[in-house]
């Protein structure tokens, strides 16, 4: 890895720290790889320390703490205490449901910056159900009450699907009372566990045709009072998401284990060779590492994307969604109106829909 | 109104009348501008550049944003903050003033400013 850098690539914003895969929740459509890492296997105070350094060195701006669960360490507060040291901007993505009033303190102190709560519902019983965590809900309540009255910023993440999508102006209220200035409604994407739970989960066509008019009315009704983001469901739209804003464009995921991935997935894709923050440095491994290179800029893409004109606003799409439907790495995300494999997209949806009551199946080990 | 009712009572486990909900900001020229803890203006020297971090956000104000909110401590109002850029880039009062207000009044919006 000697090569000089090259000229196009800009340096990463942020930087998705992967603390732990260990998670109390059950979520099933958790976004953590089908394979785990091991508590004994997350790389120590040290090295993330050193991480964050390497990071802001090479312009990193933000730093997500996530997981699976990133309270689970014990060593949060230092790492954000480190992150901060870097001037690097904290935020702390999290269930709530392990943290307490002198736990939410220390972070403070730390100078962590913002939180982010998951909430599975606008109400307990179908919130913990879903999360598979009695008494979840309330305790991300209390939790969200304690970080505002600490003076953090707040944005809820509510994780949408065909079993809530319902309580979406439920969900507003919930994020009013609690203060917080920011919501986002994040469609499920189906990669992998939640590929498990399509026909639980799916939205239909007249639930998203219902959301689009509730989202139009509220970001009217809530102008500077609720900030609202959303993640659409990809299977419905035209054009693919822009994954990650490009692969190796803007951002750098690094796994417990201290693999560095492009993109929180990128570890289902076969045949692909991950550097560690244990064995080089992260601008080498941003600049030069093969993981990085593979799909960064057009020159990797084949037909239709190879001369579409909106190249460089999708980037082609999910990789790892065009390995898992059209089951090449290269392809056309398939959700693309322009793919050859588009009708497989719309199989799985009528499939999906078909099976109403199909079983909701929580994350498991394997 | 039941929802929020309900909300407050059983799952909060205090009274409405407690809690106030957030009205919409609106800047005028007397406000008192300040950047909220979770925001703030950082020198890049990595891409030459100062931005605005914020909740998952960086924002990449012009010289004339950085400016502006180099001066959002709380303590001055938007006059204030109007007259002394106006004096500094040797600009109308009352343009600076309008484009203070238009900037900042977006932030606001977004939670990003928030009065002193």
């Amino acid at each position: 890895m000697s090569d000089p850098k090259p000229e196009q690539v800009g340096p990463p914003i942020a930087l998705l720290a992967g603390l732990s895969h260990r998670c109390p929740l059950r979520c099933g459509y958790c976004s953590n790889p089908l394979e785990l890492t091991r508590a004994s296997a997350e790389l120590d105070t040290d090295d993330w320390c050193r991480v964050m350094r390497e990071a802001g060195a090479l312009g990193v701006l933000q730093v997500h703490f996530s997981g699976g669960e990133p309270t689970v360490r014990q060593d949060l507060e230092q790492l954000i205490a480190c992150a901060r040291d870097c001037d690097l901007y904290t935020n702390l993505i999290t269930s709530g449901v392990l943290l307490d009033a002198p736990r939410i303190d220390a972070l403070y102190r730390a100078g962590l910056d913002h939180v982010q709560l998951s909430v599975q519902g606008s109400e307990g019983k179908g919130a913990d159900l879903i999360g598979g965590y009695v008494g979840g809900h309330a305790k991300k309540l209390e939790v969200a009450r304690l970080v505002r009255d600490r003076g953090i910023m707040l944005t809820l993440n509510a994780v949408v699907h065909r079993r809530n999508l319902h309580q979406v102006d439920a969900l507003f209220e919930l994020a009013l009372t609690l203060d917080a200035h920011r919501i986002e409604i994040a469609s499920v994407q189906y990669n992998g566990w939640a590929r498990r739970n399509l026909a639980a989960l799916l939205p239909t066509q007249d639930q998203l045709e219902d959301l689009t008019k509730t989202l139009e009315a509220a970001r009217i009704r809530l102008l500077g009072r609720l900030v609202i983001d959303f993640v659409p469901p990809d299977y419905y739209a035209a054009r693919p998401k822009p994954c990650m804003n490009g692969w190796g464009r803007q951002f750098i995921t690094i796994n417990p284990a201290g693999l560095v991935l492009p993109c929180h997935s990128a570890e289902t894709i076969p045949g692909m060779t991950f550097d560690s923050v244990l064995q080089s440095p992260l601008e080498d491994i941003w600049y030069r590492g093969e993981a990085f290179s593979r799909f960064r800029g057009t020159d990797w893409m084949q037909e239709p994307c190879r001369s579409c004109e909106f190249r460089e606003q999708d980037f082609g799409g999910c990789r790892c969604q065009a390995l898992a439907v059209s089951g090449d790495v290269t392809a056309t995300d398939p959700v693309c109106e322009f793919s050859q494999d588009r009708a497989k997209i719309d199989a799985l949806i009528a499939a999906a829909v078909a099976e109403p009551d199909a079983p909701y199946l929580y994350r498991g080990g394997t | 109104m039941w929802l929020r009712d309900q909300l407050l009572r059983d799952v909060l486990g205090c009274s409405a009348r407690k809690l106030s909900l957030r009205e919409r900001v609106l800047l005028g020229a007397a406000s008192l501008p300040q950047l909220p803890r979770g925001v703030r203006l950082r020198d890049d020297p990595v891409r030459g550049l100062t931005l605005l971090l914020a909740p998952e956000r960086v924002l990449y104000p012009d010289s004339t944003g950085v400016a502006i909110l180099r001066e959002c401590n709380g303590d001055s109002t938007i006059a204030q903050i109007a007259t002394r850029l106006a004096e500094r880039f040797e600009a109308p009062v009352a343009e600076i003033q309008h484009d203070t207000i238009d900037l900042l009044q977006d932030l606001a919006d977004r939670g990003y400013v928030v009065l002193g």
